[in-house]
């Protein structure tokens, strides 16, 4: 070991080299403790049986699965058939993640752009400002904005004062109202790495493009959106996956009506339901999607750049 | 410096003291959020010189898979209603007491001695009891608001204006009352009729909530809350121009209790608690506090008047509650079913 520690050559790289193993080994036992081992247990839990009223029976089972992929009817004795219910559940939770995604990116994009083309010290003031709300309690400003739009709220009564409406616009318990609950949950996610990547963008290309005729829209399409790609890209993942298994913006200001990915694997270990099983499978069934996501778009950015 | 040091060695022994005074025994409780005032637990803490440290839960099941994964031995008590009494029993939670190891225990009322999730109380003492129904807003129906199709069949003025709580026991027992089926029926034409009765009322429903069930009474988000007794009172005194209604077809009736978990680790203390918790002073303290009703005798004198004459708390003769059955395990998993076609 102390062999090791000596200096061999000036280079940095041969110096730490011995090293290697023992530094990353706190990092590997972060990721193993942290990560691997309760997805491990998640994994090795769906494959059990399911005991009445939460907890697991040590007995291999596919039950689990089964009943995500499976209808047998309501008293689960029918020939089966493909079941719906989970995927409708899926499928309304990527939607409604993608449309906050989207909200995010048509507001925070130009946020971004704004804040980056200030002077340096104008920059931090408006980074701040833009964090400021961050330091209050997610279910706090979930709240907030819940009185905010209600029927009778303060939104409302202004807009039909100033005459605008003559009706309340109904917005609470509807998707919309989600929508909104996830974009000001999450926008700060999309603002901060478009703006590191704008930030960083060379304005000379622009001008650089306008020299040689090139319009407006294609300095955009073709120069500027190319170059903070992965800007948006990062703030696209970084909004997405923490609103698909968002469940206080469903609950709060949607109503709680239908059941997000969130809201059905919490019932499956702290509702009636009681199935541990189940609720590891339909965890399972989300990690998996989450990473052939990201996977698909690790390997095409590699393509990109190899 | 010295003095320093001595200023810290005294400190140390203060606080070494004050430990040895305070460590004479502990009291850990597991309840519902809001349910047990602070001044009846430091009260508790200064008459029988105990620590008392208490976590709370929102909802039976969350409490039971929290005790199912590792939490037996942390807790001396807990405060589950009147089913999850029965299941926790089934499932060998809890620890068993003498009743001359409880000098209160005469103070139970008759009622609530020999009831069926703990025949004889050997486990557990009243804690208190309400209703489940729900409260209607007078301004947004003047009607007769006493018949549960005020949420399965609502009239128009409040259709798309009603909140359910979030509680799949007690939304399916209400439904079977309005249907006039038994609860946990094993019918397959009966739960077929109820798997119909919650997706044709769905509709009409504007969410689900159990924890903001007051709120949204008070703000006028819902014009008819499912909510249970004390909390619709509490939503009433807050401003909401709001009645409570006891259906013709039936009501849930609950009762929660003090049980005795098994390997509690300070059972001596928690025999003590529920003992105290049966003074007449004390189950008062607690009724004014949560607006439900005590299962206590002599408690009137301590009542205040909001609180005893609530009409939240003073059901009609006819008809009764019922309590909310803990259903077998077939019948369990349709109830799942149901639930999540409700909510897909």
């Amino acid at each position: 070991m102390a062999a090791d520690l000596q200096p061999k050559a000036s280079s940095s790289t041969s110096t730490y080299a011995g090293l290697g193993i023992p530094l990353i080994l706190p990092a590997w036992a972060i990721i193993g403790f942290f990560l691997v081992l309760p997805v491990m247990m998640m994994l090795i839990y769906s494959f059990l049986t399911k005991e009445f009223r939460g907890g697991v029976i040590w007995e291999f089972s596919l039950a689990a699965y089964d009943q995500f992929f499976f209808d047998r009817g309501l008293f689960g004795d029918e020939l089966p058939k493909i079941e719906w219910t989970y995927i409708t559940i899926f499928w309304r939770s990527i939607w409604q993640a993608a449309a906050a995604t989207l909200l995010c990116l048509v507001i925070g994009f130009p946020t971004a752009w704004f804040i980056a083309t200030r002077t340096a010290r104008n920059r931090s003031i408006w980074l701040f400002l833009v964090t400021i709300p961050y330091w209050v309690n997610l279910l706090i400003r979930t709240i907030s904005m819940k009185f905010l739009i209600r029927d009778n709220g303060p939104m409302n009564e202004l807009l039909m004062a100033s005459g605008l409406i003559s009706e309340p616009i109904h917005i609470i318990n509807t998707n919309l109202a989600v929508q909104l609950g996830l974009f000001y949950s999450y926008l700060p996610f999309m603002v901060l790495p478009i703006y590191a990547a704008v930030e960083r963008y060379n304005f000379a290309l622009s001008e650089a493009a306008a020299d040689l005729y090139a319009s407006r829209t294609i300095t955009l399409t073709q120069i500027i959106l190319p170059t903070i790609k992965p800007g948006i890209i990062a703030g696209c993942i970084l909004v997405f996956v923490p609103s698909l298994g968002a469940f206080l913006a469903p609950d709060l200001l949607g109503g709680a009506k239908n059941f997000m990915i969130g809201s059905l694997i919490e019932e499956q270990f702290k509702g009636a339901a009681g199935n541990w099983p189940f609720g590891a499978a339909a965890s399972m069934i989300l990690l998996s999607l989450v990473l052939l996501v990201l996977t698909l778009y690790a390997r095409q950015q590699t393509r990109e750049q190899g | 410096m010295k003095k320093l040091l001595k200023l810290g060695a005294s400190a140390l022994a203060i606080t070494l003291a004050a430990n040895a005074a305070t460590a004479e025994g502990k009291l850990v409780i597991y309840n519902w959020f809001e349910y047990l005032p602070q001044e009846l637990i430091d009260k508790f803490a200064a008459q029988e010189n105990v620590e008392v440290t208490m976590d709370t839960f929102d909802s039976n099941e969350a409490m039971l898979a929290s005790l199912k994964a590792g939490k037996m031995g942390t807790y001396d008590v807990a405060m589950p209603s009147d089913y999850m009494v029965d299941i926790m029993g089934d499932e060998g939670m809890l620890d068993t007491f003498d009743q001359e190891e409880m000098p209160n225990f005469s103070n139970i009322m008759d009622q609530w001695l020999n009831v069926s999730f703990d025949p004889g109380r050997n486990s557990s003492v009243p804690y208190q009891w309400g209703s489940t129904s729900f409260s209607v807003n007078r301004d947004a129906y003047k009607g007769d608001i006493n018949t549960l199709a005020m949420i399965f069949n609502p009239p128009n003025e409040v259709k798309g204006k009603i909140n359910v709580l979030d509680s799949q026991g007690e939304v399916l027992a209400l439904g079977s009352m309005y249907l006039g089926i038994p609860q946990c029926s094993t019918d397959r034409e009966e739960l077929k009729a109820l798997n119909n009765l919650m997706l044709e009322a769905k509709p009409h429903w504007a969410s689900f909530g159990s924890d903001v069930a007051k709120d949204v009474l008070v703000s006028g988000d819902a014009s008819v809350g499912m909510i249970w007794s004390g909390f619709g009172a509490k939503a009433r005194e807050e401003g909401a121009n709001i009645e409570y209604a006891f259906p013709k077809e039936g009501y849930v009736v609950w009762t929660d209790s003090i049980v005795l978990l098994k390997d509690a680790p300070n059972r001596a203390n928690a025999l003590k608690f529920m003992n105290f918790m049966l003074e007449p002073e004390n189950a008062a303290a607690l009724t004014n506090f949560a607006a439900y009703t005590a299962g206590v005798k002599g408690v009137e004198p301590f009542l205040s008047d909001t609180v005893a004459n609530s009409p939240e708390s003073n059901p009609p003769a006819e008809p009764i509650g019922e309590l909310v059955m803990a259903c077998p395990q077939e019948v369990q998993a349709v109830y799942d079913t149901i639930w999540t076609n409700l909510k897909k």
